[in-house]
């Protein structure tokens, strides 16, 4: 497990000594956390823990207050474009109008030169993003319409889109939410052949689904431990949610805007 | 229709003329900006840019008839504050988000007071029913080539970045974590609904024009899979909704505006109210 560390690669992502807060409201304290490229790893922890603020650290959305976060040895920022993202929440309508193509061609924006400036996906993207669709096992649904899937489906596409940007690291925020328990066993076949070929970090409260993907967890409840998911026992869980219960009611006395925060 | 006809080419009344084809023209502006409108479901944001537009109307007929500045003309002071509104908007509905709407609601009725104020205060007599509500006699012949100009600006914008300006209407977040300056492209979005809302407001007003702009869009959007299929029938439908108003205006003598509006409006109304019955029924 030690092995990141005398790699020569630098790693996927690096966070030493991140703290972050929402105005007055710590979330992040001291975060240490290395992640190797080729490394699939897990963040768990309760709701309002931090999971999604060290997402948003690592794509350069958020910037620490303290400490420093790199991603290839990067700024987060000029490292976006080697991240495959796929959010938690889309901020999409479901009435949009586009196709799933439409909608799996988006990750193939941000490429070099004359086709870039525009945002042309070229013949290059066009495969990409027909790849990216059959991984996800929706290569006959491309020409259907996006607002008439079902949430298991939509979650596959956008897990396509990231995959489309042929990415170095795959980011997922919750990718099991919204599906059932047919498509998660499929999800969960795709991840484990995309792990081969790819650093994976996944955000999940669902240390099941996880333990069987992963071999380490980043476990977040403002600070931050990592288990080799083997190890991670009741006590462990216990820890790391009965803070939650104390941090939960805490907050509801003193200020309740953490929850829109959060 | 017959007297319709006779009137489009009588050489006495070349408005009637001109206002038809202005909405004609503009139908393609129409089509594929007001689609990105209602698609990334700012027409908010659009009905707060083409209202505050009167600040500028009123302000540039003080200059020019208070002080003599000849060059002020209302289309200038619209053009000015129209975009002057459209890009403080966008920042705010970018950067303040939880008041966003209250501080939108402030510059839309602002924009229009200070506009009322402005008008009182010019001398002569000034309608400013013909800017709230729009007047087909005040189109005049350059019009028609700023909404021509204007429609080849919106049709290469939309050829060229459609990818971009589709990814930031669907999930401006991702767009931007793309590489995309999704910020950039949503404030030239509104910056292209002001222009829109400047040229047309002679023939349907600045009330109004939020309707012409959105309304066939929202029609187009029933029956669209994608958003460029939406962005073409949203022209058609616009192009007949204007020629529909000016079909059953000039022979009932009825204002030309409000006409196409009601035409749109109704058609709109009938379109989504069906959808819904054949849904739940």
């Amino acid at each position: 497990m030690s092995k990141s560390n005398s790699s020569p690669l630098p790693p996927a992502v690096l966070f030493e000594d991140v703290s972050f807060a929402y105005r007055s409201i710590r979330v992040l304290e001291h975060v240490s956390v290395s992640i190797a490229q080729g490394e699939s790893i897990s963040i768990v922890g309760p709701n309002g823990g931090g999971k999604t603020t060290l997402v948003r650290l690592i794509l350069g959305l958020l910037q620490p207050d303290e400490g420093k976060v790199r991603v290839f040895g990067l700024m987060p920022r000029h490292a976006r474009l080697r991240v495959g993202y796929m959010p938690q929440h889309a901020q999409h309508d479901p009435q949009f109008p586009v196709t799933v193509m439409d909608v799996v061609l988006m990750g193939c924006l941000g490429r070099p030169g004359w086709s870039g400036l525009f945002g042309w996906h070229g013949s290059a993207g066009r495969r990409a993003a027909t790849e990216a669709l059959d991984r996800v096992g929706m290569a006959d649904c491309r020409r259907c319409s996006f607002a008439t899937l079902s949430g298991g489906q939509r979650q596959r596409v956008l897990i396509a889109r990231a995959l489309a940007s042929e990415p170095e690291l795959l980011l997922l925020d919750e990718p099991t939410a919204n599906v059932d328990s047919a498509s998660e066993t499929q999800l969960l076949e795709v991840l484990r052949q995309l792990g081969r070929e790819m650093t994976i970090i996944m955000v999940s409260h669902d240390l099941a689904f996880v333990a069987d993907l992963v071999r380490k967890a980043i476990c977040v409840n403002r600070r931050v431990v990592v288990h080799p998911t083997s190890q991670i026992t009741g006590e462990i869980i216990r820890d790391l949610y009965e803070r939650d219960m104390r941090l939960v009611q805490h907050g509801q006395h003193v200020s309740p805007q953490e929850l829109t925060h959060g | 229709m017959g007297e319709f006809y006779d009137a489009l080419i009588d050489p006495e009344f070349p408005f009637v003329r001109y206002g038809l084809v202005a909405g004609l023209l503009a139908s393609v502006a129409f089509g594929i900006v007001g689609t990105y409108v209602v698609a990334r479901r700012i027409t908010y944001l659009a009905g707060a840019i083409a209202h505050s537009v009167l600040g500028g109307i009123g302000a540039s007929l003080y200059l020019q008839k208070a002080h003599g500045l000849t060059w002020c003309d209302p289309t200038i002071g619209a053009l000015i504050s129209a975009l002057a509104a459209a890009l403080v908007i966008g920042l705010v509905s970018l950067y303040a988000r939880q008041r966003e709407d209250t501080v939108i609601g402030a510059i839309w009725a602002t924009g229009m007071a200070i506009g009322l104020l402005f008008l009182a205060k010019t001398p002569g007599r000034v309608d400013a029913m013909s800017y709230l509500f729009g007047n087909i006699q005040l189109i005049a012949q350059k019009d028609l080539t700023l909404v021509a100009g204007l429609d080849v600006v919106v049709i290469l914008l939309a050829l060229f970045w459609h990818r971009k300006l589709l990814a930031v209407c669907f999930d401006q977040e991702f767009a931007e974590l793309r590489g995309v300056r999704a910020k950039g492209y949503y404030l030239l979005l509104l910056c292209l609904t002001a222009l829109c809302v400047v040229l047309l407001m002679r023939v349907v007003g600045i009330v109004m024009v939020i309707a012409l702009l959105t309304l066939p869009a929202a029609v187009a959007g029933q029956f669209s899979r994608r958003l460029w299929h939406m962005m073409v029938l949203a022209m058609l439908f616009c192009a007949a909704f204007v020629m529909a108003g000016f079909a059953v205006h000039y022979p009932n003598d009825l204002p030309a505006g409000p006409t196409i509006i009601v035409v749109a409006g109704t058609t709109y109304l009938c379109v989504a109210g069906s959808r819904l019955l054949l849904k739940t029924g």
